[in-house]
């Protein structure tokens, strides 16, 4: 009895959580598939239905442009940031060298430090060094604040791995590098999926480095495009349109976490050791 | 195929305490040598340092004639199978039997001949698709050896392969490792804490003991002639038991009376300058229900009484737990092999002795019985350096 009680408990904990994260998106989903004489009928489900705010943005330079920056700057970020943070975790995780505390607490306080404070600086910087409004103008502040998440998830991963399973493969004839790509990799591949999905996120979802170390179309991501749309007369608000870009830049997201979801659970080192 | 030979290897922590103290070991190509001891003696250490996964401090490594104190593991052609066996978890059991020969870069037809050849060695042909999470404890240990055996290395290196077995896997296991190295003819060092896969499985038998190597020999010998307290006390279950001890010319006292000394023990004692004070070591099969014992069919022996305080009885034997007054021996060697065992001084003034009586005794607890101790096989040690006297 206490158990369905329990259940039935969860089970509405659960929904009211559910129905707090996604009633705004559903909304900004609603709000991109209506017409613009009903947008501001206040309605949840449409009365008249369209696509033309789809349409609409993919029809532009501006929106189409931007999502290419996004997605290229954000897996390159991603693929480099994972790439090095894997290398680091490991020494962390694995080798007692000096100054390893060190290395973790600087880390942290590069994850901690307010970004907002290295605009300013930053700004100065990219312009004198001519990264000012390019890729790598993002994608250098994205892996340096994405690294020490992609540090800290990837050396727990790590630690799980048992160390014999590392000198087994040194002692079958592998080379350190051998052993990490061939044994150890495999094993953290959940870990760096985890973290690939976090660094890809953060770097997906930044829009303060993107509307201040931009100002073309030629490195404008996604987040900063959107404030940027303007209606078909000033006298009109671009709302469908933002809507319906929100949307469409939400779904990355939503594959990715879905595809690797259960990579990211299952636990594939069972049965490496006894136990 | 090769040798293995270490000349005063040493390893020190980075503090100055060492693991272990100017091991000088010989292992003969195609030898099945042990190394044993309690916990923190250094047995798995030096095997670390053989493989090349620990680094040699001080001393020569040689391995087939060659100094490889420098070589990195991969470099020195030798397999290890690992207590926890370490198999990779991602990948298949023939994939995990294969990966040495694939980072050997040996073609795809000879790796298949060489995984099926050893798979079938060791009955694993049924499983070879299955990932170490689906195999049973003894099949991950076959896979393990699989894995050691396909790559057809100068030397096996084993640390406590069947520590984690249950106990009549380990018999049977036991048995395949045997067999295999016998078939295989390769040099093997096998480390082990149990001291009956000691007994069983090796050609010889290296004691260790702080680091230290206490005595190299083959299992017969090491158990009839120890070298001191330590191996004595390791060597052997029950353990010997040890007595403290006043030698006169011609006999011991002891707690348990005048104990004759043979004419070899005498001379062995004469050559060790005469102490007085012993340790008197007596293994528990040299005592005997003096009811079961013919007085004239035995030569010079002693009989005492003590209390049965337990009783086991095997069927072809009865272990009896006596107590005897009297002082207790104080020896380092002693304590800490008592702390292995988990056996710790219980009073002071009484001796406890394992005795291992005829099935036939009657003994029960609580009874008083008289024993019979055959003084013939008895050992003597010196109590301060705990040798033994005449080794």
């Amino acid at each position: 009895m206490s158990d369905t009680a329990a259940r039935w408990r969860w089970g509405l904990l659960d929904l009211a959580v559910l129905v707090f994260a996604l009633t705004p998106v559903l909304w900004i989903a609603s709000l991109s598939l209506k017409t613009p004489t009903t947008l501001g009928d206040g309605a949840f489900v449409p009365r008249e239905w369209t696509l033309d705010n789809y349409r609409a943005i993919f029809r532009t330079d501006q929106f189409v442009q931007a999502l290419v920056n996004s997605i290229g700057i954000a897996l390159i970020a991603t693929l480099v940031a994972v790439v090095l943070g894997a290398l680091a975790a490991y020494a962390v995780a694995r080798l007692d060298f000096p100054g390893r505390r060190l290395l973790v607490g600087v880390s942290l306080l590069v994850a901690m430090f307010p970004q907002v404070s290295l605009i300013s600086p930053l700004f100065d910087i990219e312009r004198r060094l001519g990264l000012f409004d390019t890729w790598p103008g993002l994608i250098l502040p994205y892996i340096t604040f994405a690294l020490p998440l992609a540090i800290y998830t990837l050396s727990a991963f790590f630690r799980q791995i048992p160390w014999d399973l590392e000198r087994a493969a040194t002692m079958d004839g592998a080379t350190p590098g051998q052993a990490f790509r061939r044994v150890i990799a495999p094993l953290a591949a959940p870990g760096l999926v985890t973290s690939a999905i976090l660094v890809f996120i953060f770097c997906w979802n930044d829009f303060l480095f993107a509307v201040s170390l931009t100002s073309t179309e030629r490195s404008r991501t996604v987040p900063v495009a959107l404030s940027f749309f303007t209606g078909e007369s000033q006298f009109e608000d671009p709302t469908g349109a933002i809507s319906a870009a929100a949307v469409v830049i939400t779904i990355p997201i939503i594959v990715f976490v879905l595809v690797f979801q259960r990579r990211i659970v299952a636990g594939l080192t069972s049965g490496a050791v006894k136990g | 195929m090769a040798d293995i030979v270490l000349r005063k290897v040493s390893k020190m922590f980075g503090d100055g305490t060492a693991v272990v103290r100017d091991v000088d070991l010989e292992i003969a190509d195609g030898e099945f040598v042990i190394l044993v001891g309690p916990s923190g003696c250094g047995k798995s250490t030096t095997l670390n340092m053989v493989a090349g996964l620990d680094d040699i401090t001080s001393g020569d490594l040689l391995i087939g004639g060659e100094r490889v104190n420098e070589r990195a593991p991969r470099e020195r052609d030798i397999a290890m199978v690992f207590q926890s066996y370490a198999l990779y978890p991602h990948l298949t059991v023939a994939e995990n039997i294969a990966f040495p020969l694939r980072l050997a870069r040996l073609d795809k037809p000879s790796v298949a001949a060489r995984v099926a050849e050893v798979a079938a060695l060791l009955e694993l042909e049924s499983l070879l698709d299955r990932r170490p999470a689906n195999l049973s404890g003894g099949q991950r240990q076959r896979v393990a050896m699989g894995r050691a055996i396909v790559r057809r290395p100068r030397a096996f290196l084993m640390d406590e392969p069947l520590s984690n077995l249950d106990a009549k896997l380990r018999v049977q296991m036991r048995a395949v490792v045997s067999r295999l190295q016998r078939r295989l003819g390769t040099t093997t060092v096998y480390v082990t804490h149990d001291q009956v896969e000691a007994m069983t499985l090796g050609d010889r038998v290296v004691v260790m003991r702080s680091g230290a190597v206490q005595q190299v020999a083959a299992p017969r010998e090491l158990y009839e002639r120890p070298v001191n307290l330590f191996v004595a006390g390791f060597i052997g279950s029950p353990a010997m038991n040890f007595l403290p001890g006043m030698a006169e010319e011609g006999r011991v006292r002891c707690p348990l009376g005048d104990l004759p000394m043979s004419a070899p023990l005498a001379r062995d004692w004469d050559a060790a300058g005469r102490p007085a004070r012993v340790v008197v070591g007596l293994r528990p099969e040299h005592f005997e229900d003096s009811r079961l014992v013919d007085d004239t069919a035995r030569a010079p022996g002693a009989k005492f009484e003590a209390e049965a305080e337990m009783v086991e009885s095997l069927g072809s034997d009865t272990y009896v737990h006596v107590g005897v007054e009297g002082d207790r021996v104080e020896s380092a060697e002693l304590a800490e092999l008592n702390a292995e065992i988990g056996g710790a001084a219980l009073d002071s003034n009484r001796n406890r002795l394992v005795t291992r009586l005829g099935g036939q005794s009657a003994a029960r607890v609580g009874d008083r019985l008289r024993i019979w101790v055959d003084a013939s096989r008895l050992y003597l040690f010196h109590p301060d350096t705990g040798a033994r006297l005449g080794a």
